[in-house]
């Protein structure tokens, strides 16, 4: 059973149609790039799998259920969690504080038990704690627990960005360019981060980036994205050759130069 | 109603719409540029009115030089307030200038309990305009005709500055991105100092007709009407300056027809204008003439 | 320091507190405590303020329509039958209203509840709306409760307003309400749904990305919010014993933001401590309007000069000092000990 299937779905703003047909299925645990040029589409798939967009035609499944014009916080309850192309973490609140706020929608007393301090909620608050320090110390944040997030290196805020998604416990997590202003050896770190999660926690993760490398090494799967159309579909070294491909990025055509 | 009642109503309607409609133009002029909702717009307008007030009766001016006075000091007042008041937070959160309108708003009232006194005072109008034109059954005072007329004026005066002067391109240019207009060499504070005051110079405007028409000033006459022109500015489709118009003709005559038809609803005629902007805000944010604008994710 | 020497200190501090309350109703005189009793009601009315607006970042301005629901609410619930029936001279009121009384606190949380009640029915559509759109908005909804307490003579004596109001409030009742809830917007802020408005405060979109229920959280938030407004409107109304629709005007909400303001946005201390000063300044600064001699030279009263000061008051702060006072500084018993330790290390320097 495929994870997360958009079935041809199109997105028009008025008259522009910024995703056309877009189909996708992703198997889980498999780890899966969408690629183009800027304005090809990209983040406009990731706001319809994600609710900020409904789609114009068409629908989106996850895990068989038809989840179109679902509201962005019920998908994440579903299981689909999301990170940004400009991050966009809580600033001027602690790094506990960002993490906790991703366990919050696991939450189930009510708002009553939670002002009163009921046992229920006294017991749920602290397992939620402690899962969100847990969670920190495996992505090796810990060190920075009571730092507000705004303080931290762009490094660490993009890995926080992560951390806080996978604290809602996703099945699928949608990541919108990791790699962006990274220097090269972050970049590989990133690399590793991204693989080690997967098997870590058990997810199914689509990417999208425009650091090439980063895409070559960790994609088993990538679709490219040029004007709203999917243009390519393959495995990376058959992405890489492929004419179409080079050309939207180039803006030439090489297979008739 | 009788057809006469109906002209007569369509008379006061368009005659105090141009009165929304001369202050709705700075509350949409400003937000154009600044994204603020300028809320002592309604003071300055208040303050037009005291201008004119003291250059005829303390001053003993003739009346067309107390015109002038009045605009031109009440469009330095308005470019004072956002030189002091606005300007000092365009980078900081939208909100935290807003409550400085805000609080601008309530000096100036306070400030003005405080210099002219809270007592209303009364105007003596020109005699020109309580003339009464007879048209039929429909009975057009002179003020009405006159503040329609010279609204109409001022109207189209500032649509020849704003698109066809080399400053209104300016105003245009930074109402659609302020930091690219910069760099294109627009002197971005002095373009907003002069909206600020061509604003402002038209509340003047709308403050002097409004206290022609209702001889009588008070330092918290500016809130109810401010409000009121800000909801026509939203109505018409805000940053809008031709939706400002409309809007102020629409609201003046929805108001003024409202107590005709439904007199039993008069004393609701203050919260019908919020009601026309909560329903506004909720359906059609952008209003009759404006443009969408969503944060991009 | 532990959880519970914490929650000691803390009920400690609260028997200290409720025999001040009762040195001072016994010894203080009338004037001394009508501005403590309007401190402690504008602690209620900014607390509840900041939680929406400090805390969520929805910038409301109807304030002062919650606190009309809640002052008439009360005053009509309390007022002895034969009182409505003598003061209701346009139109008598509207039965039950003109024959039931209640006792004073179910009479406050009634007013409250309503109020609450408002705030889901207002706030479920408008909450959608952002920044200033959102204030204008609900600065509609709270002139429209103004308008419409005018028009309905039947229940509220239209613009005669109703006078005679029992003057139950108190300091045991306003400090109390004052301490409940700061309590419980304390504890709201401290839990998981605290950090969900503070997300939604950050950043809108991310929190919603995260799960947070965007409206659910706004519309509890302001129905909180709105709740304890209306109690702080039901608590002023006993204590002013007069109402009418015009202390309701946009004034009113003016005032409860300038101590949310000038206290901080999202610090509950700040936001007590401005209650009181502003109280206490507004009182103190009353000779100033009414005139007044220093030896040979007499002073003319000038009315609006204490509003002057304090709108220039507010626009200083938010040119200067956006966080006011405290910033996000709340008190805590960890920060008090640390500070006198402070004082006591510094002293033991000296010597």
């Amino acid at each position: 059973m495929a994870i997360l299937k958009t079935d041809n779905i199109t997105m028009r703003f008025g008259g522009l149609t910024a995703v056309d047909n877009f189909f996708v299925e992703l198997e889980p645990g498999e780890i899966v790039g969408l690629i183009g040029p800027n304005g090809a589409g990209k983040t406009t798939v990731y706001n319809m799998i994600t609710g900020i967009y409904t789609p114009t035609e068409n629908k989106i499944y996850f895990e068989d259920e038809d989840i179109t014009g679902y509201k962005p916080d019920k998908i994440a309850k579903l299981g689909i969690a999301r990170t940004f192309q400009n991050i966009r973490l809580l600033d001027n609140l602690t790094v506990l504080d960002n993490i906790m706020i991703g366990t919050h929608l696991h939450l189930k007393s009510s708002l009553f038990s939670a002002i009163l301090r009921l046992p229920g909620y006294t017991k749920e608050e602290d397992e939620l704690y402690e899962k969100s320090m847990e969670l920190l110390k495996r992505v090796d944040l810990d060190e920075y627990t009571n730092d507000k997030a705004g303080s931290l290196p762009y490094g660490k805020q993009r890995k926080l960005e992560i951390a806080r998604a996978l604290a809602t416990d996703p099945r699928l997590l949608l990541l919108d360019e990791p790699a962006a202003g990274m220097n090269p050896q972050e970049s590989a770190e990133l690399v590793g981060f991204i693989r080690h999660i997967r098997d870590e926690f058990d997810v199914t993760i689509f990417l999208i980036e425009h650091d090439m490398k980063v895409v070559m090494d960790i994609c088993e799967r990538i679709l490219v994205l040029d004007y709203g159309k999917t243009i390519a579909e393959g495995l990376p070294k058959e992405i890489k050759n492929n004419p179409e491909v080079i050309k939207a990025y180039l803006g030439v055509d090489l297979a008739n130069a | 109603m009788s057809l006469d009642i109906f002209l007569q109503n369509i008379v006061n309607g368009l005659s105090l719409g141009s009165l929304y409609a001369l202050i709705a133009i700075g509350y949409t002029m400003v937000y154009g540029i600044l994204r603020l909702i300028n809320f002592a717009h309604g003071e300055i307008f208040m303050l037009g009115t005291y201008f004119l007030y003291y250059g005829v009766l303390i001053f003993h001016l003739p009346w067309w030089l107390s015109f002038i006075v009045a605009i031109v000091l009440t469009a330095i007042t308005g470019m004072l307030t956002e030189r002091i008041a606005y300007r000092p937070l365009r980078k900081a959160p939208k909100i935290s200038i807003l409550i400085s309108a805000i609080g601008v708003s309530f000096f100036l009232q306070n400030a003005g309990i405080v210099i002219f006194s809270g007592v209303p005072k009364s105007f003596a109008r020109p005699e020109i305009f309580d003339k009464m034109f007879i048209l039929g059954n429909t009975r057009i005072s002179s003020i009405n005709l006159a503040s329609t007329f010279i609204s109409v004026i001022f109207l189209m005066a500032l649509l020849y500055v704003v698109y066809e002067t080399k400053t209104g391109l300016a105003m245009r240019s930074i109402s659609t991105d302020m930091e690219t207009a910069r760099l294109m060499a627009v002197n971005v504070d002095r373009t907003i100092s002069i909206t600020f005051a061509i604003g402002s110079a038209l509340a003047a405007v709308g403050g002097i007709l409004w206290a022609l028409k209702y001889p009588q000033i008070f330092p918290l006459m500016g809130m109810i009407p401010g409000l009121k022109a800000f909801i026509a500015a939203v109505l018409g489709g805000i940053g809008n300056i031709v939706g400002a118009m409309i809007g102020g003709f629409i609201l003046g005559m929805a108001e003024i027809l409202l107590v005709g038809f439904m007199p039993q609803l008069s004393g609701y005629r203050d919260a019908f204008a919020f009601i026309i902007l909560i329903l506004i805000l909720l359906f059609k944010p952008d209003g009759l003439m404006g443009k969408n604008v969503q944060e991009k994710v | 320091m532990s959880k519970n020497k914490e929650r000691l200190l803390s009920l400690i501090a609260l028997v200290v507190l409720a025999f001040a309350i009762n040195f001072a109703e016994k010894n203080l005189d009338n004037y001394t405590l009508r501005i403590l009793n309007l401190g402690a009601i504008y602690t209620t009315l900014g607390v509840s303020l900041n939680l929406i607006f400090g805390f969520t970042g929805q910038f409301s301005l109807g304030h002062a329509g919650f606190m009309a629901i809640g002052a008439y609410t009360t005053s009509l619930f309390i007022m002895p039958p034969m009182y409505k029936e003598m003061s209701f001279i346009i139109e008598p009121l509207i039965w039950p209203l003109s024959v039931i009384q209640l006792p004073f606190v179910v009479a406050l949380l009634l007013g409250g509840v309503l109020a609450a009640v408002a705030a889901i029915i207002i706030g479920l559509p408008v909450l959608r709306l952002r920044g200033d759109y959102l204030g204008i908005a609900t600065l509609g909804f709270a002139e429209i409760i103004r308008v419409v307490s005018n028009n309905i003579p039947q229940v509220t004596n239209g613009a005669l307003g109703l006078k005679g109001i029992p003057g139950y409030s108190n300091l045991w009742w306003t400090v109390g309400f004052a301490v409940l809830t700061i309590f419980v917007i304390k504890r709201l802020i401290a839990s998981s749904y605290g950090r969900a408005l503070m997300a939604i405060r950050e950043n809108e979109i991310a929190a919603e990305a995260m799960g947070v229920n965007l409206t659910y959280h706004k519309v509890m938030s302001f129905t909180v919010s709105a709740f304890f407004a209306g109690i702080g409107g039901g608590l002023l109304a006993s204590l002013l014993t007069t109402i009418d629709p015009r202390a309701f005007m946009f004034v009113m909400t003016f005032n409860v933001l300038i101590v949310v303001v000038i206290g901080g946005l999202g610090s509950i201390t700040g936001t007590v401590m401005a209650a009181f000063l502003f109280n206490f300044f507004l009182e103190y600064l009353r000779p100033l309007e009414q005139g007044f001699n220093i030896g040979p030279l007499a002073f003319p009263e000038i009315p609006g000069l204490r509003m002057v000061t304090f709108s220039l008051l507010l626009l200083i702060v938010i040119i200067f000092k956006q966080d006011g006072l405290l910033g996000e500084i709340e008190f805590t018993w960890k920060g008090f000990f640390s500070f006198f330790d402070r004082f006591r290390s510094a002293e033991g320097g000296k010597m």
